[in-house]
């Protein structure tokens, strides 16, 4: 053992002596910088509780605050599946969140709490991480803090900055786009919505959904940039994602779609929030020959979204027959964008 | 060298991979001052650790992990779940390259701690244990130790991260193996870990790392270990001294979290202390343990890092009203059901059973099992092992309870004073006392009246004088220890040490049980004075509380001058005393 090391010790002396002094300059530089950081992005991180509770679902994810009226940026999950969204603050106040708006291509949901002057995130000051970037990743993972106890923070440096759909087929995630893959074990359970910051807690990425390589099992420790959703969040927050039926003062159209003249007939309303599913397809109609399916289910109407039949019958009320539908469906695990020209 | 090697390769792999593709940066050999200061004291921090850090290997191939020495004479921490598969002996190695015996001295089954006594030196490297409660979320850190029991070259693997939590709370596997108010850190904290110590950046000893998370991902570190913190065992140490199994408190009240976010009492049993200091259904809990509580697990986090039979300052609100005061822990077992639950294998049947596991397991490494037949102890521990009922090892009972009995026994030399006592003094500035300790009775004169204790009745009855709790009994209990010495008086054990409210400082604790009356001696560790006695007539009532001062000599003995008598955190009176008398004592004796 001693004597293969001799052997080797000529070729690793020079490498040895600049990592030693590039590992020494990263700690005297930050040594004191992640425990501020650390600190210091607390009093922007909620922790978010909801559906699950079932093995293997976790019924609670982390989120973090991207506006001081209580905006919250997290990931689109089973866990916002729910009436009730309970959101707790780093000083242990307690809130219902209200679901603004989801991008589900994106995975991403925009929360809203009834509060102000809070301390938040400000998206416009994110930043873009270069591999090799030192990073700190804040969740509440395993959902071990609760109350005002503080989030949990790993370090890592990026890995490497790609794009999911680089391995297809590998990770069967909705979102594609590019990602910061990082060394630091972030993505574990209830960390989905957590932050990935720079040593000094500077916004640049949101933790995503757990993700395991569907061909070797491994799992990826990976950050949506935050880039990627700056307009969707924006798009959310300023309601052009909202369903505009309930306001009285929009302009119906003498002449709008309907669901029969579509070809698209949907299951039968039974429930308060009946999920949009559809039942038949009348042949040879437009929805036909665009490609709907039966048992496909409508989550966005002219990227507005869909929560429920009732919805979907009052906004398409609102688009004129000689206006273009553009829908996003979700078929088994796959979301799909089909476009319905007016006639 | 090598070990400076192996830790770096390991931290900048991927910046040596870097530089490889990249030689100009090689180049750069103008570094500054800081840079390198920086670098050397991380070397020197880890140089430091890692000669303190213990590999643990059970006899007989029966798994392993780590440990830590925190002595030069060789008492070392670990973990219950590393030590129990061992039994009472077994071996560690320390990266000097040699291999130690040591036995089981103490184990803290809730706690998953083990103190462990190396044999063989007694200028052991040792760690320093500094204020856990000053490190802070995002401070670095590192774990030195045997993960898979890589260490059989005697090397232990250097793991660095950062502090990702503090004042964690992690559930219990039932009741045993409950982590507290621990460390979470994203460090590597893999199987073998366990029972190893977790480091601030200088070297000094903040936790023991026994747990991670581990869920879907298989039994391999998840970015998510947890360390027991080194002020939680501080607490325990002087117990873990005593070779016994020990126990965790409950403050016998259940606390739930209400709509306002108030932490209030849910639950109380009626004969616990918390009781009697008059917390009720309902009231809301402010501090405990010094500690502002705002959750619940904040109130599990508190409790779990105080030994049973402590008491602790708490504040509450009830009726408006904030109370504080000090409160007794009671245990979270009866003495048999814990035993039931942790005693070890004395003879460890081919295939040990499956120990309890809690939802997160702890890291425990089980390497694949070698035959080799054990006979008895090696001839090196079998001189520190004594097999008693109830105990881990009662050779250190006896070795503490010696320890104490005979610092103190040598400067009262009560034991040269046999026969009656008489007492005088007075209490406070009410009048005269004189009170007649005699070998079957207590007669006291009292500026509150004559009042006597009858020793041939029933103690556990006599309370006299009324409102002390039993004062005369227990000045008797006082005097008969002396005269009988301990191995006569009735069972005797070594406790541990705790403070009491009138001592900051631990005081080591002997408990005698003699007539069914049961006392506890507080001993000053550094002057080896009695400081005070409790005596118990009974469980579920508060006891009669002595506490001793000024101590002068009389005649060659060290005698107190100055007893407060305490009943239920009411001072029942001051004894001031002016002079001792020993009519049946032997004239001359010193």
């Amino acid at each position: 053992m001693s004597l293969l090391f001799a052997k080797r010790l000529p070729l690793l002396k020079p490498l040895l002596i600049a990592t030693l002094v590039l590992s020494g300059l990263a700690t005297s530089s930050q040594a004191d910088d992640l425990a501020l950081a650390s600190n210091t992005v607390q009093s922007k991180m909620v922790k978010i509780y909801g559906a699950g509770g079932l093995k293997g679902l976790e019924a609670y994810q982390s989120g973090f605050l991207i506006s001081g009226d209580g905006h919250i940026l997290t990931v689109w999950s089973y866990v916002l599946d729910t009436d009730y969204i309970t959101v707790v603050l780093d000083d242990g106040r307690k809130f219902e969140g209200k679901i603004v708006g989801a991008d589900p291509r994106l995975e991403m949901a925009v929360l809203k709490i009834d509060s102000q002057e809070l301390d938040h995130f400000s998206l416009s000051k994110s930043i873009v991480l270069q591999p090799g970037a030192r990073i700190l990743t804040i969740s509440n993972l395993f959902g071990v803090a609760t109350g005002n106890e503080p989030c949990s923070v790993l370090h890592g440096i990026v890995a490497a900055t790609t794009s999911l759909n680089a391995r297809r087929g590998a990770f069967k995630s909705p979102y594609q786009g590019p990602i910061y893959v990082l060394d630091a074990i972030s993505n574990n359970p209830g960390a989905a919505g957590g932050a990935l910051t720079d040593s000094y807690g500077n916004l640049a990425g949101l933790l995503g959904k757990e993700l395991r390589n569907a061909q070797n099992g491994t799992w990826l420790n990976y950050a949506l940039p935050i880039a990627q959703l700056t307009t969707a969040v924006e798009d959310i927050i300023a309601g052009r994602t909202r369903p505009r039926s309930f306001d009285e003062t929009v302009n119906r159209p003498d002449n709008p779609h309907t669901l029969k003249s579509l070809g698209i007939r949907m299951v039968p309303d039974v429930l308060a929030k009946t999920p949009p599913f559809v039942d038949s397809i009348t042949r040879k109609s437009v929805a036909e020959q665009k490609g709907i399916q039966p048992d496909d289910l409508i989550l966005y109407l002219n990227n507005r979204r869909i929560d429920s039949l009732n919805t979907l019958v009052n906004e398409i009320a609102l688009i004129d027959k000689i206006d273009d539908i553009t829908v996003v469906i979700q078929r088994d695990n796959n979301l799909i964008d089909i476009t319905l020209p007016g006639q | 060298m090598i070990l400076t090697l192996r830790t770096t390769q390991t931290l900048s792999s991927a910046l040596a991979v870097a530089l490889l593709l990249c030689p100009l940066s090689v180049q750069a050999v103008d570094v500054p001052s800081s840079v390198l200061s920086a670098q050397a004291k991380r070397i020197a921090a880890i140089r430091k650790a890692s000669a303190s850090t213990v590999m643990v290997f059970a006899a007989g191939g029966k798994g392993g992990g780590s440990g830590v020495l925190i002595s030069p004479d060789g008492y070392a921490l670990s973990n219950f779940h590393v030590v129990k598969p061992a039994g009472t002996a077994m071996k560690c190695a320390l990266n000097d390259g040699q291999l130690y015996d040591a036995v089981v001295v103490g184990v803290d089954p809730v706690g998953d701690v083990a103190l462990i006594k190396m044999i063989g030196r007694d200028d052991f490297p040792f760690a320093k244990m500094t204020d856990s409660d000053k490190v802070r979320l995002g401070d670095w850190c590192f774990a030195v130790g045997n993960p898979f029991l890589l260490a059989t070259d005697f090397q232990p693997t250097v793991t660095y991260g950062i502090v990702s939590g503090v004042h964690r709370y992690q559930y219990p596997a039932g009741t045993l193996l409950e982590y507290t108010d621990c460390i979470q850190t994203d460090a590597s904290i893999n199987p073998g870990n366990s029972g190893g110590p977790l480091f601030n950046a200088n070297g000094d000893l903040i936790g023991i790392n026994g747990r991670g998370s581990f869920e879907k991902r298989g039994r391999v570190n998840v970015g998510v270990g947890y360390a027991i913190s080194i002020n939680q065992i501080k607490h325990f140490l002087g117990y873990l001294h005593s070779g016994r199994f020990l126990d965790h408190a409950t403050l016998g009240a259940n606390m739930v979290t209400d709509e306002n976010g108030a932490v209030v009492v849910s639950n109380i049993i009626e004969s616990s202390d918390a009781y009697r200091r008059g917390l009720r259904y309902g009231d809301q809990l402010l501090s405990f343990g010094g500690r502002p509580i705002n959750t619940v697990n904040g109130f599990k986090n508190v409790l779990g890092i105080y030994p049973r039979g402590w008491r602790v300052p708490i504040s509450f609100l009830h009726d408006g009203k904030q109370i504080d005061t000090f409160v007794r822990l009671a245990g979270v077992h009866s003495p048999e059901e814990l035993l039931a639950k942790v005693q070890p294998n004395r003879k460890p049947p081919a295939r040990p059973p499956e120990q309890e596991k809690p939802k997160d397991d702890p890291p425990e490494a089980k390497p694949p099992a070698k035959n080799i037949k054990k006979t008895g102890f090696p001839p090196a521990v079998a001189p520190f092992i004594e097999a008693r009922h109830g105990y881990a090892n009662y050779y250190f009972n006896k070795l503490n309870q010696n320890r104490v009995w005979d610092k103190y026994i040598g400067l009262t030399k009560g034991d040269k004073l046999p026969g009656n006592w008489i007492i005088e003094g007075q209490i406070g500035n009410l009048g005269a006392a004189t009170i007649h300790l005699q070998a079957n009775r207590v007669d006291a004169k009292l500026p509150q009246g004559t009042t006597f204790a009858d020793l041939d009745a029933d103690l556990n009855t006599q309370d006299a004088p009324r409102g002390s709790g039993g004062m005369l009994v227990a000045l008797h209990m006082w005097k008969h220890i002396m005269q009988v010495s301990p191995t006569r008086f009735g069972e005797v054990y070594y406790l541990g040490s705790m403070p009491t409210p009138k001592h900051s400082q631990k005081q080591d604790v002997l408990i005698g049980t003699h007539s069914v009356i049961e006392c506890r001696y507080y001993f000053d560790p550094k002057s080896g004075h009695l400081t005070s006695i409790e005596m118990y007539p009974d469980l579920g009532v508060d006891p009669c509380e002595l506490y001793f001062s000024d101590y002068k000599e009389v005649n060659g003995h060290l005698l107190p001058h100055h007893i407060e008598v305490v009943h239920g955190e009411v001072i029942y009176g001051e004894l001031i005393i002016s002079s001792y008398q020993f009519p049946t004592a032997v004239k001359g004796a010193n």
